[in-house]
């Protein structure tokens, strides 16, 4: 096990326009670690791990992931951008990142999906990755629709051919946007049982998530966040049953009912 | 029915059919070519520029199209500053003025066509595209262009039709396209419905060529939108 | 002259002339369009009533006029309906040729295309009034003339209104064509304008501005409509 945390965030923070939406979140996962990033909306969880990748630029804050800094810089009228596009595309195709709405590629097939990145932008070669991409499909249970278009697949379907998507990529950390909020009951089960047996092989993943039984049985530690700021922190066991934070406990309280 | 005289003015009518044709596809290309650089104007996010594409789309759809043609053919010839210029030995020929302004005009057209087949990609495998690590360049050729053209496959189509049809124009600038000719049959013999009748089967035809062409080619491209493979 | 004396009101200028070929292009647009209204109106329920043969028929014509030049049918249209009225006066006993007036045969050419046009602009509007309006229509005794009257027309109306103000446009631009048949509207004008004082590049441009302006002041006059006739319904996009 290295000694290297796979990804750093330090004191982050975010505005858009006059409302601040992280004062300061910072974060440190190490190798097999398993983040759920719980808080009602509004609390800046979406937009924190959003900025991790840098699909939002954050204002102020330092992202490490494997050792390598992402290096920031200000432009002219004071906003920060990233200094080095290349970078971020090289450290962007180390992260895999799994979204609410699937976000699956629609002209193309599930197999020509997970091939996508990792030819044209690893630049591996086609057919190890469409043995690598076979493997990954029949892991996620989704063999028998390589060839079916996203058109064709349910929710769960398509969520479950994303996750292989991200897999594809080989990535250090897998993030995962509110991977469920956007299925029907009935097809959550599915992809949750997908994240849990990642998990359980060691993967490092932040889960962005409302889903309290994952938080609570899979994660290795918990986050909560509550307007911007890391309102609790620490392994599920210590906040669920029994935290010191009133807000925690009122949003358990709330999600539960 | 004067079998002879049909066939006749068949042939003469078909003799024409090639310069329709390479106007109406020289314009096509040339039109596309400015319309992909007008279309990155508008959605370059740059005032300037967002405003001369806005204003190009605005005067070229606005106006008919027979003026405009007036104005490069018998305009611009007139002008003292244009004959003594470089382009002038181009500007002479009635064939370059005619393609010209077509392509202008079919430009405007195509750059609206452009812009609402880009705005109609999903803003979600855009960002996937991001998350992956695609560059800008990349991103724009596997996913956003794709998904754009399977969008904008049904309105080019109509464009390129309504193409066809503006290319009749040109026999008022002097070039010999099928509509002259038919015109010139009429004149001649006096005869008015037969060559008029017979030009229109000769569009018709050539604009159900394409239509059923591009048909062909949005069905192949879009398997998605058509129901699973059991 | 000076350059934009030329366009001026006074002895010499253009300025009365080109306004007079612009209200004569309106003129002849709208009526273009409000006969292109009744053959689309016609070939719309044609298609709609559920008849084959109907149908089949409407289907032919809209087919048959997209697919057709614009100034094929400009020219069809006016030396058709002469050769037409000639024969007809001939057989009457009246010699000679006999032609029809321009502003006629060019009204019915830009009618008959925008009529191939306006027919699937009714079509689909009638096709988005929710069944669910007819059937209370139905249920509170209205019979099929009333019905039609108060309730399925003014609907169509304004889900139609958009598309109408699109081939309004289209109806101006196409009447430019008409200045084959030497009908004195602005395309016309701007060329024997430009003819008679060689400034070819002045009156063309000129027109073309002219265009421009009816274009976009018509577009406005389109949308306040619009905004009127939709008042109080919920729109799918803003």
């Amino acid at each position: 096990m290295s000694a290297t945390p796979a990804l750093t965030v330090d004191k982050m923070h975010k505005s858009f326009g006059q409302l601040e939406v992280l004062r300061g979140v910072s974060l440190t996962a190490n190798d097999g670690d398993v983040i759920s990033i719980l808080g009602s909306s509004g609390s800046g969880k979406s937009t924190f791990l959003r900025c991790i990748n840098l699909l939002e630029t954050p204002d102020e804050g330092v992202v490490t992931v494997a050792g390598e800094t992402i290096k920031m810089r200000r432009r002219g009228d004071g906003r920060a951008e990233p200094a080095d596009r290349r970078q971020v595309d090289r450290i962007r195709s180390e992260l895999g990142m799994v979204f609410q709405s699937f976000n699956l590629w629609s002209h193309l097939t599930v197999l020509e999906n997970l091939l996508e990145a990792p030819v044209h932008v690893q630049k591996r070669p086609r057919a190890e990755c469409t043995e690598e991409a076979r493997a990954l499909l029949a892991k996620v249970g989704m063999s028998d629709r390589a060839n079916y278009y996203p058109a064709h697949l349910s929710g769960g379907q398509q969520q479950r051919a994303a996750i292989a998507r991200a897999l594809a990529m080989r990535p250090k950390v897998m993030l995962f946007d509110e991977p469920t909020s956007a299925l029907d009951p009935e097809l959550v089960g599915e992809v949750l049982r997908v994240m849990r047996a990642l998990a359980e092989e060691g993967r490092t993943m932040l889960v962005v998530t409302h889903e309290m039984s994952f938080a609570r049985d899979v994660s290795t530690r918990v986050m909560f966040l509550h307007q911007g700021l890391v309102e609790a922190e620490g392994p599920p066991q210590e906040l669920f049953s029994g935290s010191t934070s009133d807000r925690f406990r009122q949003f358990i309280s709330k999600e539960r009912g | 029915m004067d079998f002879d005289f049909i066939t006749k003015t068949f042939v003469r009518l078909l003799a024409a059919l090639p310069l329709t044709l390479s106007v109406w596809f020289l314009s096509v290309v040339l039109g596309g070519l400015i319309a992909a650089g007008v279309t990155w104007m508008r959605v370059s996010g740059l005032k300037p520029f967002e405003l001369f594409a806005r204003a190009y789309v605005l005067v070229f759809r606005g106006t008919p199209l027979l003026i405009q043609l007036f104005v490069v053919y018998y305009g611009l010839a007139s002008l003292p500053a244009v004959r003594a210029s470089i382009i002038w030995p181009f500007l002479r020929d009635a064939f370059n003025c005619a393609v010209l302004s077509l392509a202008l005009c079919t430009a405007g057209y195509q750059t609206e066509i452009f812009r609402g087949a880009l705005l109609a990609v999903p803003h979600g495998q855009v960002e996937a595209a991001r998350a992956c690590g695609m560059s800008r360049l990349l991103m724009f050729r596997r996913i956003i262009f794709p998904i754009a053209l399977r969008h904008g496959l049904p309105a080019y189509s109509t464009e390129m039709i309504s193409m066809v049809k503006s290319t009749a124009l040109v026999s008022l600038v002097t070039l010999w396209d099928v509509m002259s000719i038919a015109l010139k049959i009429r004149n001649d013999t006096l005869v008015t419905y037969l060559p008029l009748i017979l030009a229109g089967a000769i569009y018709f035809v050539v604009n159900y060529i394409i239509g059923a062409g591009f048909l062909a080619l949005e069905r192949r491209l879009s398997p998605h939108l058509r129901p699973r493979p059991s | 002259m000076g350059d934009l004396a030329i366009f001026g009101f006074g002895e010499g200028g253009w300025g009365l002339a080109l306004l007079q070929g612009a209200a004569m292009t309106l003129l002849v647009s709208a009526c273009g369009l409000l006969i292109g209204a009744a053959i689309g109106g016609l070939v719309a329920w044609a298609r709609l009533s559920g008849k084959l043969f109907a149908g089949a028929i409407g289907q032919a014509y809209a087919a048959l006029f997209r697919g057709l030049p614009e100034l094929l049918i400009v020219y069809f249209v006016y030396f058709g309906t002469s050769t037409l009225l000639t024969e007809t006066a001939n057989a009457l006993g009246r010699e000679g040729f006999v032609g029809v007036p321009s502003f006629a045969a060019g009204a019915l050419a830009v009618g008959v295309i925008s009529g191939a046009y306006q027919a699937e602009v009714f079509r689909a509007a009638y096709l988005a009034i929710s069944r669910g309006e007819l059937e209370a229509a139905v249920s509170v005794g209205m019979n099929r003339a009333l019905s039609f009257r108060r309730i399925i027309a003014p609907q169509v109306l304004r889900f139609a209104l958009p598309g109408l103000g699109n081939l309004w446009q289209v109806a101006l631009k196409d009447s430019s064509l008409i200045s084959v048949t030497g009908l004195t509207e602005l395309m016309r004008i701007s060329q024997v304008g430009a003819g008679s004082t060689h400034r070819p590049f002045a009156f063309y441009l000129g027109g073309a501005a002219l265009y421009l302006v009816m274009t976009l002041a018509t577009t406005r006059f389109f949308d306040v409509a619009e905004a009127r006739a939709t008042r109080g319904m919920r729109r799918a996009t803003g």
